[in-house]
């Protein structure tokens, strides 16, 4: 980094960081607190959803602990070490990405996961941290708003990775790499022009599109679409998911009572489509409970971002919280037919391993700008 | 410069995420309650179409099999019954690999090669989706070696059920018949609720004819399934409502005894109470085993019985018809005496044989060198030819038609029986439109002793016997007594049917025929004098011959030198009732090649009146000391009557009598 470019926080002293780290926690009591609410609203949904595993519900709560685990060490270091790690951090998930494209597993179907005899993982879950991390650090040593050429970079940046996951193929990862990414360019104050000519181009660009997808891929437009018309094929999964949703009214039909799941109607009950187990047993109710969570969570993490201290980890603390928020939208979106189906879960409550810990880690690095905060005004 | 310049304006950028950060945020909102709306929707203003779609996912309603009406005979000894029997069954849709399934069933439960054909038979014939019986009749053990491994098999399941079963055998099989599985055929057929909750229904007789009753009403349960329709809980039960029970004409006692005096001939024997039409005993043999047909009958079994030359399954007293020979010379003296052709004193002299007029073809008596001469009642007794030749010629086919149809000849008796043949009663229309030719003289000669076209089953035979006996009066057959309600056991009686009289201008002719037809048993001479001469009762009866001669019973077996004399063989035939004068029954015998209607037919219906009238038999075959239930297959011996010294059958090619 051009030492030039550095902004003024960065100039303190490090030993106060140093000393602040056995002073404090480091951890954010609000966040924290919803974050549990939320988890453990999901680890009583899995029970049920899972049909009464006992087994998935300890794993799932083993993988809670772990992400909170690393989200207090996340949460220890300063956001400065972030920004210096941000570059190489990149590189590195983008090198794992390629590995993966070249050696890794095939698991239904899709080549994610690279094995390295004692660990084996996703790298495109580090790339869910390292987008954010990355475009953030590149737009604070930028002027802002960005000029043309740091968009053609930013883009550039975005873009590499997201093509890499895309044909991996996981379209739903891929999706949200592009959403944390377009989110620190947005928060970095793309003009609005960009924003709207980007959208008119895909608008624009969807009849080309629609021509050149296979069959199989325009039938499950035609399934979101309307998925009654294929109800036992392609449209199965939305038409349960929809009748274990619309079955559960307002108060829904009981904790462990939903006939959907139980019953083995509604698949992939217990990890991408939970919510629809969530909504039959619970109801309107409990699901305008668990958004009015989620929302909280997005809130404060906007409310961090915006007491933050610096373009990066402004930039960074809202490119998070808004990835966040689009990880929930998407996934209620298609449990309830608004979206088409791609592989999203819901995040803290579907049952799964790396999303979680990568996704704690991210408020491990905001419990970081908003804990580390402080030292500055001292 | 500039850049450093922009870049030092924190301020600005500050400000500039702050407005963006509100826009995200409301963006956020917005797009929360987008969803928010989506889920009101769902979950509030479209409820109950979800609601109701939930609960047709996993809610099932399948009907419960009725419980099937019992079958007892007059006197309330069971016919048929359910017995109870785990039943092994597969949903053949459900199965993914049938033969490795099978294999492996094989190890837990007993399973022969005969309920593997058998059961891959029935898959081949009935609807993918519906239950097929693979075993019956599971042990206890088996069941539970089952239920231990039953997660290793999607489809199959072990069902505590009824089985239909009958206590008594073969005896009476015909009569009862027997319940199979639903054929496709039949289920396109029958209205759609009739068969819900079933996996058979009946195939012939009295269970085939009577279904509607016997089945029931099919009961109704929910249960909750998963969504790869496993049944995991009962959700709600109703009961269906049971099929009634019948309770036949049928004397079972009376049945049995009938079934063994006709001993080893294959035949008919219809007996049937006049006064009412109630039908007393009906056989037909040789039987058969109707379980073979409960547990479900395999093709190579099935196959078997229909190519067994003596045709078990064909139930000869409705589906046989059979030539009525010297047995209808009683009706054709009445005819006679109808139209004064005849009266009661009338003589013929039979010199053995006789031509027509204008022709030079001799028309033979059996008799190979004449009776004499004889009156109408000697006529009937030593059943001459030459006598019964002249009052058909006399009457001319025409009124002998319209006579004889007054009785029911040539129409089905519509006894309450599946498939019952209508005979033939021929006339000069019949023969003009079936045969485009005119009737010849001779063709009459024929039809007066019972021969030619004239084709009568054993059930008219009896039928008409009991119209004789009754003086012309008459109700319609039928098997089925009264209907009894399962529960409370309140019985329905089943209305008789009482058929039009029989119009004849002299009622003193009825007992002219029947004095005659007493000759015949009571009058040394008498073609029945032998087996009646002892007989506490009065009975009027008639023996007969038919000719085997256009019968197809047995066509399909090659003559062999062995079988050649038995085959051709002529049917023997007896028709009788008693007493005479207040009848209580009546009995139609038909022996297949039994030669003789004198020696083998009238036994058999001895024994029967015995059974029926005295409650034991007291007949004694001659030469026979042990009590005669077991007839003797073997023609009795002669006793002192010339009819039976054994006609020359070659000289008499037209017809022969005893």
């Amino acid at each position: 980094m051009n030492p030039l470019f550095q902004p003024l926080t960065s100039s303190r002293p490090q030993q106060q960081g140093l000393a602040d780290w056995f002073g404090r926690l480091h951890l954010d009591l609000w966040l924290m607190m919803l974050l549990a609410s939320v988890s453990a609203l999901g680890l009583i949904v899995l029970y049920s959803a899972s049909g009464h595993s006992m087994p998935t519900v300890m794993n799932q709560s083993e993988r809670l602990l772990l992400g909170l685990g690393v989200m207090a060490a996340a949460a220890q270091a300063t956001p400065e070490m972030y920004r210096a790690i941000a570059p190489w951090f990149y590189s590195m998930a983008t090198v794992l990405l390629i590995l993966t494209l070249l050696l890794g597993d095939h698991a239904k179907g899709a080549q994610r996961w690279l094995d390295f005899g004692v660990v084996r993982f996703q790298p495109a879950e580090f790339m869910k941290l390292a987008m954010p991390l990355c475009v953030a650090s590149f737009l604070h040593g930028r002027p802002l708003p960005p000029n043309v050429s740091t968009i053609a970079i930013t883009l550039a940046l975005i873009g590499l990775p997201t093509v890499l996951i895309a044909v991996q193929p996981d379209l739903g990862t891929a999706l949200l790499i592009v959403a944390a990414g377009g989110f620190a360019l947005y928060f970095g104050g793309l003009g609005y022009r960009w924003i709207l000519g980007a959208l008119a181009a895909i608008g624009a660009a969807l009849p080309v599109l629609w021509t050149r997808l296979h069959d199989y891929q325009r039938q499950r437009v035609l399934t979101f679409l309307d998925p009654e018309t294929d109800p036992l094929g392609t449209g199965y999964h939305i038409t349960q998911s929809k009748i274990a949703i619309g079955s559960g009214g307002l108060f829904g039909k009981g904790w462990l009572n939903g006939t959907q799941a139980k019953l083995d109607f509604l698949p992939e009950s217990h990890t991408d489509f939970i919510f629809a187990v969530y909504s039959e047993e619970l109801g309107l109710m409990g699901v305008l409970f668990l958004i009015g969570l989620y929302l909280a969570i997005v809130g404060r993490c906007l409310y961090i971002a915006v007491r933050a201290q610096d373009t990066f980890q402004r930039l960074l603390a809202g490119a998070l919280g808004m990835t966040f928020f689009i990880y929930i939208f998407i996934n209620m979106g298609m449990v309830i037919g608004l979206l088409p189906v791609v592989g999203v879960p819901l995040p803290l409550v579907s049952y799964g391993g790396t999303s979680t810990v990568s996704l704690l880690a991210g408020f491990g690095m905001l419990m970081s700008i908003q804990t580390h905060r402080k030292l500055l005004a001292s | 410069m500039s850049r450093h310049d922009k870049l030092k304006d924190l301020h600005r950028e500050k400000e500039t995420f702050a407005a963006r950060t509100v826009v995200a945020a409301c963006v956020a909102l917005l797009l929360a309650a987008t969803l928010s709306f989506r889920l009101f929707d769902l979950q509030v203003l479209q409820q109950t179409y979800y609601s109701t779609r939930a609960d047709e996912n996993r809610m099932r309603l399948s009907a419960v099999a009725p419980v099937r009406g019992l079958i007892y005979d007059r006197n309330g000894a069971v016919l048929a019954q359910n017995t109870p029997a785990f039943v092994l069954e597969l949903v053949p849709e459900e199965v993914k690999q049938l033969d490795d399934t099978l294999q492996r069933l094989a190890k837990l439960v007993r399973l022969d090669d005969i309920d593997v054909a058998r059961f891959k038979e029935r898959v081949r014939k009935t609807p993918r989706y519906r239950a097929v019986p693979l075993r019956t009749n599971l042990s206890l053990e088996e069941v539970a070696k089952f239920e231990i491994n039953r997660y290793d098999f999607d489809g199959v399941d072990v069902t505590a059920g009824l089985t239909r079963s009958y206590p008594l055998g073969d005896t009476a099989a015909h009569v009862v018949g027997y319940v199979g599985g639903i054929t496709e055929d039949e289920l396109r057929k029958a209205p759609e609720p009739a068969f819900r909750g079933l996996s058979q229904i009946g195939k012939v007789g009295v269970e085939k004819s009577h279904e509607d009753l016997l089945r029931g009403e099919p009961g109704a349960k929910v249960i909750e399934a998963n969504a790869y329709g496993r049944p995991l809980r009962e959700l709600d039960y109703q009961q269906g409502k049971p099929g009634r029970n019948l309770i036949l004409t049928l004397d079972a006692k009376v049945q049995m005894v009938a079934e063994q005096a006709l001993g080893d001939y294959n035949g008919a024997v219809v007996a049937i109470n006049p006064q009412n039409g109630e039908i007393i005993a009906l056989v037909s043999k040789p039987g058969f085993n109707p379980h073979l047909f409960g547990e479900g009958i395999d093709g190579k079994t099935y196959k078997t019985l229909l190519d067994d030359p003596n045709r078990p399954l064909y139930n000869r007293a409705l589906q046989g018809t059979y030539p009525p020979g010297s047995t209808i010379k009683p009706f054709m003296a009445l005819a006679g005496l109808e139209y004064e052709v005849i009266d009661a004193n009338h003589r013929e002299v039979c010199n053995g044989q006789m031509s027509l007029p204008g022709s030079s073809r001799k028309y033979r008596c059996w008799k190979r060198h004449g009776h004499g001469s004889l009156d109408m009642a000697a006529g009937v007794a030593r059943s001459c030819d030459i006598y019964f030749y002249n009052v058909a010629i006399n009457l001319g086919i025409d009124r002998i038609q319209g006579f004889l149809d007054q009785f029911g000849l040539g129409r089905a008796t519509d006894v309450d029986l599946p498939l019952e043949k209508a005979g033939l009663l021929p006339s000069r229309e019949w023969k003009q439109r079936m045969r485009k030719e005119s009737w010849y003289p001779g063709e009459t000669l024929n039809v007066g002793i019972g021969q030619g076209y004239l084709t009568v089953t054993p059930l008219q035979l009896t039928q008409i016997t009991a119209r004789m006996a009754m003086r012309g009066d008459g109700f319609k057959p039928h098997l089925v007594r009264a209907t009894q309600d399962p529960i409370s056991l309140a019985t329905d009686a089943i209305a008789l049917e009482p058929l039009p009289a029989i119009q004849n201008r002299h009622k003193a002719d009825w007992e002219t025929v029947v004095h005659a037809m007493q000759q015949v048993t009571q009058v040394q001479g008498g073609t029945a004098f032998a087996t009646f001469k002892d007989a506490p009762y009065t009975v009027a009866g008639k023996t007969g011959s038919a000719q085997v001669a256009g019968l197809k019973q047995d066509e399909k077996v090659a003559p062999t030198q062995e079988s050649l004399p038995m085959h051709l063989r002529d049917h023997a035939l007896f028709i009788a009732f008693a007493p005479a004068d207040n009848p209580q029954i009546a009995i139609g015998v038909i022996a297949e090649h039994g030669g003789h209607g004198a020696s083998v037919a009238a036994p058999v219906a001895r024994q029967i009146m015995d059974q029926y009238l005295l409650g034991e038999i007291r007949y004694r075959a001659p030469g026979t000391p042990a009590p005669a239930v077991a007839v003797p297959a073997a023609p009795v011996p002669a006793v002192a009557i010339p009819q039976q010294a054994a006609p020359p059958d070659a000289e008499l090619p037209d017809t022969e009598d005893n």
